[in-house]
């Protein structure tokens, strides 16, 4: 792992990377807006509002996807205290509120219609604003102290934490009474979704993915840059 | 305005709950994008501008 985690080989790999990750993004993307607006049939239950699912549904996905980069990181960051981990829960860490915040707006926009209301203290809703939470907490956390090094362990000692919420976001469903359905795609026993809608959902879903992972690599590669800037400028400072 | 257009803009009476989510999805993408992208220019400017310098 320290092998990978090398920030001249990360800078490397990732130069390489990016322009295939972007490009693949852009493009799916494309699609599965394009399949998602015009293609797709309206559902016999939900009408035209069922489009609203193929922009809900990867950003909850990536909102749970983005936390567990987030939590891993921040655990090896703790535990190997590798600079790159801490770097690389940094910069997951806004893209994942991102996600969290569309997650519940859309999901709201599809609620009031389909449910006859935008909000419902119900354990799903609950959990996934708990989310939102732990990331806009993360954030302030790790920019509440002076020293930079302590902020990213008090960080990273929550973002470890709050992994808890994970599980609990998933199992929701299953575990209370709930107005939100249960799961119909990442099923044991198969997706409950007709193949109209669920390959343009997966393919949204991967367009959200690369989507978020060429940012992150942007982000990572930013970071670094600032790390080498700070210490230029430190050199600079003691060479008077 | 032709009547699929207009009926394709309706979204099945649900226009005010479909147009409303894809805009903020675009404008959420585009947030991160164009975040994302600033900083990391910003960055690359001010570091090769602090590399020129150094090899003076």
């Amino acid at each position: 792992m320290q092998r990978f985690a090398n920030p001249a080989r990360f800078m490397r790999l990732s130069a390489a990377l990016l322009p295939w990750c972007g490009l693949l993004a852009g493009i799916c993307l494309i699609m599965g807006f394009y399949l998602a607006l015009f293609v797709v049939p309206p559902d016999y239950q939900q009408g035209e509002a069922v489009r609203i699912m193929f922009v809900h549904v990867p950003s909850a996905w990536l909102a749970t996807m983005v936390y567990a980069v987030m939590g891993s990181a921040s655990a090896v960051a703790l535990v190997w205290r590798h600079p790159l981990a801490d770097i690389a829960a940094q910069s997951a860490a806004p893209l994942g509120a991102g996600f969290t915040a569309l997650c519940l707006f859309t999901g709201s926009l599809w609620g009031e219609p389909m449910w006859g209301t935008w909000w419902q203290w119900d354990a799903r809703l609950t959990s996934v604003a708990v989310l939102l939470f732990l990331y806009l907490g993360y954030l302030a956390l790790i920019h509440a102290f002076d020293d930079p090094g302590r902020g990213a362990r008090a960080g990273a000692l929550l973002a470890v934490i709050g992994l808890i919420n994970l599980p609990i976001i998933k199992f929701s469903v299953d575990w209370w009474r709930t107005l939100h359905q249960k799961a119909s795609v990442l099923r044991l026993s198969g997706s409950t979704i007709d193949g109209t809608m669920l390959w343009p959902l997966l393919i949204m879903a991967l367009g959200f993915t690369l989507f978020f992972v060429t940012l992150l690599l942007v982000r990572m590669r930013s970071a670094l840059m600032a790390a080498k800037i700070r210490a230029l400028r430190l050199a600079e400072i003691e060479a008077g | 305005m032709s009547t699929e257009l207009a009926q394709f803009l309706n979204m099945g009476g649900y226009a005010l709950f479909v147009w409303p989510s894809f805009a903020a999805t675009f404008l959420m993408l585009a947030l991160m994008l164009g975040i994302s992208l600033h900083g990391y220019r910003r960055n690359r400017r001010l570091l090769d501008h602090l590399l020129t310098l150094r090899h003076r």
